[in-house]
């Protein structure tokens, strides 16, 4: 009987390419045109932000006070996207801005991510009172308009770039806790668990190294959407004047100090506002491509 | 006489069950007071149909439950004692594999992080004799070492069955609990699985504990059968004896239904009246509201289970001599 069971599987012998999860998703998302198009964006402005100095023609800061022609002057040859009220040159200011819209949207929703991975990984597994708190606490926070909150964090915390960042990392917290807690508490019922428990596993090691990865697709789905938003509310939150200080080439702030040559130079308030919905519209492609890439779940 | 690896004592599982009324708390008595003993290098098969509380049983002696009450000695160490900590590293002699081998393997990791894995948890060898036992452990389950660096879903159900095998011998474990590990594949890899177990068990000297729904499987691999109703062994014999003579008019019942593969066959099939649920009582015997040889004896008193012949204990006044 032995000599059955040893020959039974050895019908495919050839060596093959081993397909890991990522892989198969990676095939799917390239599927789809709008999310190749929404990561095209998405690169440019991430090489507009990297190669920012080689690219601009100007510094952020060169005012030509002095020559009243330079001051509000329309697109031109010299000067691509018209020049703001001190002369500066947009196209220069829009290609910097980058830096920073790019640099708060990254940055505070990585912050996001792990308090909030943190937060909903303990809630989830541990349960009880744990998740109680927890969940009470997320409650809260979602119960006030994001932008109301982040308005109020910035007010205790004083008005600059960086606190903007910090008060849109935490008001995301609970939008990230949420998604991982709810997918947590599914994944720790599957047999796999159990299973690692039967090995002789600690508790530590199931939730990090299975619960935890198993958990997190839906995050990088929700992640690449934050970062529009995040750009979105840094953005807000700067032309509030709560955010980016003059002379920093913010396109929030640079939207609100077009606000009053509305009328007469609208290609200061075009540009910086073009390249906003710009980058919001390749996240927001990417992100609707990764989630078809990986929600319908690697079919096993 | 053989060694007892395995002695439950009046194992007891409940599930608190919420009410309408506030104050009075029900249980769900999943496994209710049972005891049995597994000899080393033996299979007892646990049966019963679902929802009698077998794979309970399984993951309470495994403490993935903690019981209710009752002991589980395990070569003379009863376990329910341990700390979690102690519980953890006994789990390198206990093993388990799953029924369901789609959900019982991470689909993140690769076969050879699956199997590496109880090696690490355990501390045992480095990461050179890891691979090189993984390796080895893969071609003793029939697979081969190059299938290490694939993915479950790569694999079909049996080749993955035969992977959650896998897992269960990394550790060199004495007693491996198999919790349906046949019923999620067809038929005709059932029996490979199920040589597979049987040849594994000669060559490392394992002890089984075999719990499945399939009169016929357990018939196949088991030396003794437990028969479970409701939370209790009603009847434990030895394999060939309990086919042959079943004794409890639950055994009978269960043993009549199994297909004899003769269409002109007819048997007299023994069928019992009315379903589980309609027949949960408090007193007496649990199943007798379905018996039809139900006296007043069974409406009163719990019978015990009781060894009429030996080697053959039943849990029926039908056989009690007083």
């Amino acid at each position: 009987m032995p000599e059955l069971v040893s020959n039974s599987v050895n019908l495919n012998v050839k060596e093959e390419k081993v397909v890991g999860p990522w892989k198969v998703a990676w095939r799917s998302f390239k599927k789809s045109k709008a999310a190749l198009v929404g990561t095209a964006i998405v690169v440019f402005f991430i090489l507009l932000a990297i190669f920012g100095p080689l690219i601009a023609p100007e510094g952020i800061n060169e005012q030509k006070l002095s020559d009243p022609s330079l001051r509000l002057a329309p697109p031109s040859s010299d000067y691509w996207l018209g020049t703001d009220d001190f002369g500066r040159d947009i196209f220069s200011r829009v290609v910097y801005g980058a830096r920073i819209s790019l640099a708060v949207g990254f940055l505070s929703v990585i912050l996001s991510v792990v308090a909030g991975s943190f937060l909903g990984v303990i809630a989830g597994f541990y349960g009880r009172f744990i998740d109680t708190i927890i969940s009470r606490i997320f409650d809260i926070m979602l119960a006030f308009p994001s932008i109301l909150l982040a308005i109020a964090i910035v007010s205790i915390l004083g008005p600059s770039l960086q606190n903007a960042l910090i008060a849109i990392a935490i008001i995301n917290i609970p939008n990230f806790g949420r998604l991982i807690r709810s997918k947590v508490l599914s994944v720790k019922e599957e047999e796999y668990i159990v299973a690692a428990k039967a090995i002789g596993m600690r508790d530590s090691r199931i939730l990090w190294r299975h619960i935890l990865p198993n958990s997190f697709s839906p995050v990088i789905v929700q992640g690449t959407l934050a970062i529009a938003t995040a750009i979105i509310e840094a953005a807000a939150l700067s032309f509030l004047g709560l955010g980016a200080e003059a002379p920093q080439p913010e396109w929030g702030k640079m939207l609100a100090d077009a606000r009053v040559h509305l009328m007469t130079a609208p290609w200061t308030m075009f540009f910086p506002g073009l390249a906003i919905m710009l980058t919001v519209l390749g996240f927001n492609l990417m992100g609707d491509g990764l989630r078809d890439a990986l929600d319908p779940k690697m079919k096993n | 006489m053989q060694n007892v690896l395995l002695k439950v004592n009046n194992l007891k599982k409940y599930f608190p069950k919420r009410t309408t009324s506030f104050k009075k708390i029900s249980h769900v008595k999943a496994v209710d007071d049972v005891s049995f003993e597994v000899f080393e290098g033996e299979t007892l098969g646990i049966v019963g149909e679902s929802g009698c509380g077998k794979s309970t049983t399984g993951r309470t002696i495994m403490r993935l439950l903690e019981p209710t009450s009752g002991s589980i000695e395990f070569n003379g160490e009863d376990l329910s004692r341990l700390s979690k900590k102690g519980m953890r590293q006994k789990r390198r002699d206990i093993q388990m594999v799953f029924q369901d081998p789609y959900a019982s393997l991470n689909p993140r990791h690769t076969v050879q992080k699956i199997l590496e894995e109880p090696l690490i948890v355990h501390g045992i060898g480095n990461s050179q004799e890891r691979k090189e036992k993984v390796a080895e452990y893969l071609e003793i389950v029939g697979l081969d070492s190059y299938h290490g660096k694939r993915y479950p879903h790569q694999f079909s159900g049996g080749q993955r069955q035969r992977v959650g095998i896998a897992r269960a011998l990394m550790t060199n474990p004495k007693l491996i609990i198999a919790d349906e590990p046949v019923s999620a594949l067809d038929v005709s890899i059932q029996a490979q699985v199920l040589n597979l177990m049987q040849r594994l068990q000669e060559d490392l000297k394992l002890t089984y504990i075999f719990i499945a729904h399939d009169l016929g499987v357990v018939r196949h691999i088991s030396d003794r059968v437990a028969v479970m109703y409701l939370g209790s062994v009603v009847e434990l014999a030895e394999s060939e004896s309990l086919y042959a003579e079943p004794l409890h008019p639950y055994t009978q019942a269960l043993l009549s239904a199994v297909p004899i593969p003769d269409p002109t066959f007819e048997r007299e099939k023994m069928i019992i009246a009315g379903d589980i649920a309609s027949s949960v009582t408090d007193t007496g015997c649990k199943f007798q509201a379905r018996c039809p040889y139900a006296t007043i004896t069974c409406k009163m008193k719990i019978p015990d289970l009781v060894e009429v012949k030996p080697g053959h204990s039943v849990a029926c006044h039908l056989y009690s001599t007083d």
